[in-house]
């Protein structure tokens, strides 16, 4: 098999993911998207890996598990506490942060 | 010059359907507008991508991948998504005024990273042939993650640790 087979979906999963994020309102569906850009990042990873013929790819890909994993719960900790203060997770209502 | 043996058509029959289930799948996440389906469909771009692992003899993170993916991180968005809305139906709100600008982002980036790939790597081939590779022994992994990846290991623990603790701590009700 050709690696440019999986390069290319990695390319196509990270492109969706990118206008999730630019398009999405709704906060979940933001961290949603960021997931399928990392999904997309470790096909990239493996098929490398595959390619060199090593095994130091799969160790970074269980890493970006792992990094994933704790991001979806610290996430979604801030987005219920958003919710709670403000009755709404649309992210562009979000502008005290502004100066 | 090609031998008939590879081009290795089952694998590549394979890849074609998980690849196009996978992306059909990610569309409609970026695009469903109910909040609900959209974790389904990344349900299926998850185990989708945990196949992809499997054709490319990396067992381990596929198991992990429906682990700790699929178990655990679905279960949270879902519990995210009951917690943060009333009701389950259509939401008419999820997408930005001006999200049609992601289109053409999404689209250049793209067309950019599929030149640079189909100019850099033309048809490099996959070392071996694919499907009867030996599987990646864990034991490896596992030598390379105590040996060498030790300090980013422990440093994962304690991201893992603060958040953990974080997420404790902004969820609470005080």
């Amino acid at each position: 098999m050709l690696v440019n087979e999986f390069l290319l979906l990695g390319a196509i999963l990270f492109c969706i993911g990118v206008y999730g994020v630019i398009a999405r309102k709704n906060a979940v569906m933001v961290l949603m998207s960021i997931e399928l850009i990392l999904n997309s990042v470790n096909i990239n990873l493996l098929a490398f890996d595959r390619l060199h013929g090593g095994s130091d790819g799969n160790v970074f890909a269980l890493y970006i598990i792992a990094v994933a994993a704790a991001e979806v719960g610290v996430g979604l900790a801030m987005v219920l506490l958003i919710y709670r203060n403000r009755k709404s997770i649309s992210l562009d209502e979000l502008s005290e942060m502004k100066g | 010059m090609v031998l008939a043996t590879d081009i290795q058509v089952a694998q590549n029959i394979g890849f074609g359907i998980i690849a196009a289930i996978m992306v059909l799948c990610a569309v409609a996440v970026v695009a469903a507008r109910n909040v609900v389906r959209a974790a389904l469909a990344l349900v299926m771009v998850m185990a989708g991508a945990a196949a992809q692992y499997v054709l490319l003899a990396a067992e381990f993170v596929a198991v992990t991948q429906v682990l700790v993916y699929i178990g655990a991180v679905m279960v949270l968005f879902l519990f995210g998504v009951m917690l943060t809305r009333a009701k389950l139906g259509a939401e008419a709100e999820l997408n930005n005024k001006n999200w049609a600008w992601g289109i053409p982002v999404a689209l250049v980036m793209f067309v950019v990273m599929a030149w640079a790939l189909v100019d850099g790597f033309e048809d490099t081939r996959l070392g071996g042939t694919v499907g009867d590779a030996a599987p990646q022994d864990t034991a490896v992994i596992s030598d390379l993650i105590f040996k060498p990846y030790v300090l980013p290991f422990w440093a994962l623990s304690f991201v893992l640790l603060a958040a953990v603790i974080g997420a404790i701590v902004l969820a609470r009700k005080d």
